[in-house]
């Protein structure tokens, strides 16, 4: 079953410029973006900044509202709405069903609140009386391996990573359907992001989460999701089951990314080359394909014509005109 | 083991205090290293385990709370013309004619090195007269070769640009090339890629590679990341709570890590190989704060290895520098361990 069902999503924001503020261009920070998340399922979102990752995450929050494209959310069987028109009150019975997790655990936590009121907030707004509120509460510390007297403590007493656990708790607070985590392990030193991450891994296996993923770290990303969506410039470029993904890449750039990742293995120090050049600029981005200007495989077809995300091989979407004819490099 | 290379930095016995009203914090308790010419040195470990300070404080930009209390940096260890840069006034002509001069400095987020005020070309021109008897014009003759030597495409034209108007990948590249001003022969990059994307991050690092081994630089990398440390450092020194833990050439360091901090580290990367949905090695707890310092080893608490009765009440002894091994009860020769 379909959780989520994302539909030639679009946003672009306005350049203004000039004393009167006119509109002189846009950024299309994400175009014609579609995807699918199923029950259980963790997607992964990754790409380089400003490729658009988060603004999709956003939208999908309706944190942005969307410049075009169906965002289909389906908070349980059988029933499936479109939460890309819905007004700020037609969102609000919506919202309890898709909770977001945190890129900055001292960043997003009240400090002059404690962190029993923390976890339960989401249920209070929700109209859970007290006493179930505080029955939750404690079964989501335990649920995220911290002690039951972190209830009446506050932030400030806790490390980054046990701050991430009362994150977490707060988003699983209310049983959501689908959550959105936006680069939450990139703020943590490694010992503890290992820690987060089999946290993750392991709610995901009692609870069936279903997750979108969004992160930069590839390392990462092959630890949690189940299927990679790559970014480039506001596209998806390719989607794939993420041992496929990894193993037979099939657009230039996931080969790019790859290749690029320092591999913690001094044996393997790599003549791979670093791809040339620089990211476009979403303002005003390449013609064709926007990979073009730093892809070794470009031809002249891709200098011209914008190539649409098809099925490649079962299950595995690429956006590249030359993707049944390369044999792309990706890692054992 | 190091080759005879030419030591051109020795770190001693390092130690630095922070003093505050609620007590003296030790953030680096006896830091010893040294650098050689034509080497790479990768220094890394948990935020907090006085990597950075550790470079800060060979330049002696350790601010207020922070001091020197005990040890040495020496530049030319050992050389006729030996400089002991822990003797030297901090805002003295002697060692400012060392940082940038000698040593460049490289920083995570170069807008930090650079100001907003200035063109890219006035900082560095700057920067080389300050170092050098050149005239105007040549200075910016050399700041453009210097832009072209860091890949910075149309150097003669991006040399009148501001800072703001570079990408952070280019921004980063005329970071290098304000280090290279002076012609280094040490270059302290500190987490020089960690504020950049990974293709951008591939990008620096081989230019970083390129430009210490055709200029015969010695290059202290401190970096978290054990993929950086993997692809670029010759030497490595873990370290932890202010303590260099584990020395070893890299090839060793991975393939027979010595420390149990170092293999609970090297296991608990996420690993673009892993098998999916595959569990990490993860080490109990966090990094302490340096106002908690366990006693004993201070890893003690989050060892898997621990040995009762000693580990959490001796201090396992520290490593002379330059020689790999490992700062722990389980690896000292038992002669030294008895003594």
């Amino acid at each position: 079953m379909t959780v989520l069902e994302v539909e030639r999503l679009s946003k672009s924001f306005p350049i203004k410029s000039g004393l009167l503020q006119r509109e002189t261009g846009r950024v299309r920070a994400v175009q014609d973006v579609s995807f699918s998340i199923a029950r259980g399922e963790t997607l992964a979102l990754v790409g380089e900044s400003g490729c658009g990752k988060t603004t999709v995450a956003r939208c999908i929050l309706r944190a942005l509202p969307p410049s075009s494209g169906a965002i289909r959310f389906s908070p349980q069987e059988g029933t499936t709405i479109d939460l890309a028109p819905l007004s700020r009150s037609a969102l609000r019975p919506i919202r309890r069903h898709i909770q977001m997790i945190f890129q900055d655990p001292y960043a997003s936590l009240n400090p002059r609140m404690m962190v029993g009121d923390i976890i339960a907030e989401p249920l209070l707004v929700a109209g859970v009386p007290l006493a179930k509120r505080q029955a939750r509460v404690r079964e989501l510390l335990e649920l995220v391996g911290l002690p039951p007297a972190a209830r009446t403590r506050f932030p400030h007493a806790f490390s980054g990573g046990q701050r991430q656990r009362i994150g977490i708790a707060r988003a699983l607070a209310l049983d959501p359907t689908l959550v959105v985590a936006d680069e939450p392990v990139s703020a943590l030193d490694v010992s503890v992001q290992a820690q987060i991450i089999n946290l993750l891994l392991d709610l995901q296996d009692r609870l069936g989460l279903s997750m979108l993923f969004v992160a930069h770290d590839l390392g990462v990303v092959r630890h949690v999701s189940d299927r990679v969506a790559v970014m480039y410039v506001g596209r998806i470029v390719e989607v794939a089951p993420t041992i496929a993904l990894y193993a037979r890449p099939r657009h230039p750039y996931t080969e790019a990314l790859l290749a690029a990742v320092p591999k913690p293995d001094p044996m393997l120090r790599d003549a791979a080359a670093a791809p040339r050049g620089e990211v476009a600029d979403p303002a005003n981005p390449p013609p064709g394909c926007a990979f073009h200007p730093r892809c070794p495989h470009a031809v002249d077809r891709c200098r011209v014509e914008l190539p649409e995300l098809r099925e490649v091989a079962p299950g595995n979407f690429s956006a590249c005109h030359r993707a049944e004819e390369l044999t792309l490099v990706g890692v054992a | 083991m190091v080759e005879a290379a030419r030591r051109v930095l020795s770190v001693r016995d390092l130690v630095v205090d922070f003093v505050q009203d609620t007590g003296t914090i030790r953030a680096l308790d006896g830091v010893s290293l040294d650098l050689h010419a034509g080497r790479v040195l990768g220094v890394v470990g948990e935020s907090g385990c006085g990597k950075s300070l550790t470079a800060r404080a060979v330049l002696r930009l350790v601010d207020r709370p922070g001091r020197i209390v005990s040890g040495k940096v020496l530049l030319d260890p050992g050389a006729p013309a030996q400089q002991e840069l822990t003797a030297l006034d901090p805002e003295g002509e002697a060692i400012r004619a060392v940082r940038g001069g000698r040593i460049g400095l490289i920083f995570q987020e170069p807008m930090s090195a650079l100001s907003m005020h200035y063109t890219v070309g006035n900082q560095i021109i700057e920067a080389i007269r300050a170092h050098s008897g050149l005239g105007k014009s040549a200075a910016r003759q050399r700041a453009i070769e210097l832009l072209q030597e860091v890949g910075i495409p149309r150097p003669e034209t991006r040399i009148d640009a501001y800072p703001f108007q570079l990408s952070g990948g280019l921004r980063q590249r005329v970071g290098i090339a304000l280090a290279l001003a002076a012609d280094p022969e040490i270059l302290i990059a500190d987490e020089p890629t960690t504020a950049l994307d990974v293709t951008t991050q591939a990008q620096i690092l081989a230019l970083l590679r390129r430009l210490q081994r055709t200029k015969g630089m010695a290059l202290m990398l401190i970096t978290h990341d054990m993929g950086v440390i993997a692809q670029m450092a010759d030497d490595v020194a873990v370290m932890y709570l202010g303590k260099v833990v584990e020395f070893a050439p890299v090839q060793q360091l991975f393939a027979a890590p010595r420390h149990p901090y170092t293999r609970a580290l090297l296991r608990s990367v996420p690993n673009i190989r892993a098998v999916p949905r595959e569990r990490l090695a993860t080490i109990g707890g966090a990094v302490p704060h340096p106002e908690s310092r366990p006693t004993g080893c201070a890893f003690h608490p989050r060892c898997p290895e621990i040995i009762a009765g000693r580990c959490a009440l001796e201090m396992p002894p520290p490593l002379p520098p330059d020689q790999e091994g490992a700062s722990c009860f389980h690896v000292m020769p038992k002669m030294m361990v008895d003594a």
